[in-house]
């Protein structure tokens, strides 16, 4: 099937020479900082995680949302589904893929990532992270590689992968709660330090998973011959439109306790983050942003004829996903950290040469997931589907 | 140090090397006995130090800029630590905080300004529970029997879990070769590279010669330290006759280190 991502169009074989040209942008750049070490990042001693960090916390959402097109597809056999099941799969992969390599590239000792391994700390999340994030991947891999093989020989796939796609199931959104375990449990973090992370987490996911997977599937129709339908964006839109205010509400909760309570210290990287502390605001118009574009988002995917409109609609997905990078990709690590152990503030924002890392990663990222859509699309051209438009009937 | 000495050590190590060489290894030549009875041997060095759990007593009133400059100056130097004023870069084991910002909590509007800048020698607290050794996920920090919280700057791979862990802000971590910021290096202690999360270890390595911490020597009685489970200790004394302050005591972490007011 590999074969299907090297018959292309000049205009796919130049989107992946761009890509490759970032790539490589990023892979010099990462090997300065692997010769000089983390200081070139904006990261200190006392913010001590930034942007790789939260790259990796917000991308391992974008690979739980897998499950909100998986889910209604194997468990309730929401048909609409069929055809982009493997849409959503095969995000999955490449964002499981850039997550891994976000922890990579914030290793301040990358040739000791083994240790990991050779010394297992059962009593580290971080070693519970690394078994889900593998075991998803895998997952993914093995359903999506196999149903869209089936696919291509035109028969239904295998008994033997139900079981696998069950899993998966389950798989997904323990990869989140897990990397929400990484914050949720350390003491003296107070903006971490709350139940809700998790739960907030899986609907930050849900939302922004959704929106990502409205706007590629709008690319795929424009771009390939494989339509994936418009009910189905439109049911990602509804999800993602759910969850968005599920997770403005969660907030919500997180502000009415830390400001109902009193209890100051939860409430500075709060009021750091919004307004600003003891003279430090380089965040809040990144969070000013954020909120922006939460109100486009939840105007555009909860107002019923502008979540039609397709025009509308890719700008409230845009939006969402946005607003969920800025807000889960920045300022959750950064605001975590301010004020230090000591009630001082040291800010932090990312250097050019961390930017470009950052960059390099999500371009290898798209770069996958452009071969995996090529393929993908390349097998649905050809599939013939039922009367309803849903389920394929022959190759 | 224990009974081996460089020669027989290099003549074992040479052996070994051109057994080796040959295809023999390294236990094949020595033996797994031998070397567990070098290694029991280290351990047992009659004059260390021994306790259930180490904990030390800082009795603010007595500290003043020269015993402050004396601790910090003697631990920074014997240890390697790299002397680099760029704040955010910085690395350091022991060091001076003002009242209100080791004890931020205790923060209070009528505070008189004597206390609230009070200088304060913070560290790591080499909690009882820490949270640092909870979260990482290679074993590179650890706890020791006698309570000591340990770091392998050698199997440390940089992920600054910890320094997200620890409530105290007693972590640092190298951003940069350190080596370039040593002036006066001390060979007996290990150096480190780039990227590794480096702290106080509590002196273990003058605790196990039979040495006090460096910090405790130089600090001219303002600093004292023993077992703290043993009734007959001095910090134990001092702590029943005296209020003494832990540092955000309660996150659960049971801090090791006093502070008397």
């Amino acid at each position: 099937m590999l074969e299907l991502a090297l018959k292309g169009s000049p205009r796919y074989w130049g989107w992946l020479f761009f890509l490759a040209i970032l790539i490589g942008a990023g892979v010099i750049t990462y090997l300065y900082q692997f010769q000089i070490g983390l200081g070139i990042t904006g990261m200190s001693r006392d913010v001590s995680w930034g942007l790789y960090i939260g790259q990796f916390t917000f991308l391992v959402g974008v690979a739980a949302s897998a499950v909100t097109i998986v889910l209604p597809y194997y468990l309730h056999n929401y048909k609409k589904y069929g055809r982009i099941a493997i849409i959503g799969e095969f995000l999955a992969i490449p964002a499981i893929l850039m997550c891994m390599l976000f922890i990579f590239v914030d290793l301040g000792q990358p040739m000791r990532v083994l240790n990991v391994l050779l010394h297992p700390t059962p009593n580290s999340v971080m070693f519970y992270d690394m078994i889900v994030l593998s075991g998803y991947l895998i997952l993914n891999i093995l359903c999506g590689w196999v149903i869209l093989m089936s696919e291509k020989k035109g028969a239904p796939p295998p008994r033997w992968i139900k079981p696998f796609l069950y899993i998966a199931i389950c798989w997904a959104p323990s990869i989140h709660i897990v990397t929400a375990f990484l914050y949720q449990g350390l003491p003296g973090r107070d903006y971490w330090m709350t139940a809700i992370m998790a739960a907030k987490f899986l609907s930050s996911a849900f939302a922004s998973g959704p929106s990502l997977l409205v706007i590629l599937c709008m690319l795929i129709r424009k771009f390939t011959n494989f339509d994936p339908g418009k009910e189905a964006i439109q049911t990602l839109a509804k999800t993602a439109a759910y969850f968005l205010l599920v997770t403005i509400a969660f907030y919500l909760f997180e502000v009415f306790t830390a400001f109902y309570s009193g209890i100051t210290s939860h409430q500075y990287s709060i009021i750091y983050l919004f307004k600003g502390l003891e003279g430090y605001s380089k965040l809040v118009p990144v969070m000013s942003i954020c909120v922006l574009l939460a109100a486009i988002g939840v105007l555009i995917l909860v107002t019923p004829p502008l979540r039609k409109w397709e025009v509308t609609l890719a700008i409230g997905a845009a939006s969402t996903f946005l607003c969920m990078w800025l807000e889960k990709g920045i300022t959750l690590v950064v605001g975590g950290f301010i004020p230090n152990a000591f009630d001082r503030v040291f800010e932090y924002w990312p250097t050019l040469p961390e930017t470009i890392i950052t960059i390099g990663v999500w371009s290898f990222g798209f770069f996958v997931l452009t071969i995996l859509y090529k393929i993908a699309s390349s097998v649905k051209e050809k599939a013939i589907f039922d009367k309803y438009g849903e389920k394929q009937i022959k190759a | 140090m224990s009974n081996i000495n460089r020669r027989e050590f290099l003549k074992i190590l040479g052996i070994g090397t051109f057994m080796g060489l040959g295809g023999w290894s390294m236990f094949e030549v020595v033996g797994k006995g031998e070397i567990e009875a070098f290694a029991e041997k280290y351990k047992k060095v009659p004059e260390a130090l021994q306790a259930k759990r180490w904990a030390m007593v800082i009795d603010l009133k007595k500290l003043d800029q020269k015993i402050i400059h004396d601790c910090t100056e003697v631990c920074h130097r014997i240890h390697n630590v790299p002397k680099i004023l760029n704040p955010k870069e910085e690395i350091k084991w022991i060091w001076e905080e003002k009242f209100k910002n080791a004890f931020p909590e205790m923060k209070d509007d009528y505070m008189s300004p004597e206390i609230k800048n009070m200088p304060v020698l913070v560290l790591c607290n080499h909690c009882e529970n820490p949270p640092c050794v909870r979260v990482c996920p290679t074993k590179a920090t650890f706890k020791r029997k006698d309570g000591i919280v340990m770091m392998d700057m050698h199997r440390c791979i940089g992920c600054r879990f910890c320094m997200a862990g620890c409530p105290y802000g007693a972590r640092s971590f190298n951003w940069k070769d350190p080596r370039q910021y040593i002036k006066n290096e001390n060979p007996e202690f290990p150096f480190r590279m780039r990227g590794v999360v480096e702290k106080c270890t509590f002196c273990y390595e003058r605790i196990d010669r039979g040495l006090p911490p460096a910090c405790v020597e130089a600090s001219n009685g303002a600093i004292m330290y023993g077992d703290i489970t043993d009734p007959n200790s001095e910090i134990r004394k001092i702590l029943s006759s005296n209020f003494a302050i832990r540092r955000k005591a309660k996150l659960g972490t049971k801090p090791s280190v006093y502070y008397l007011l």
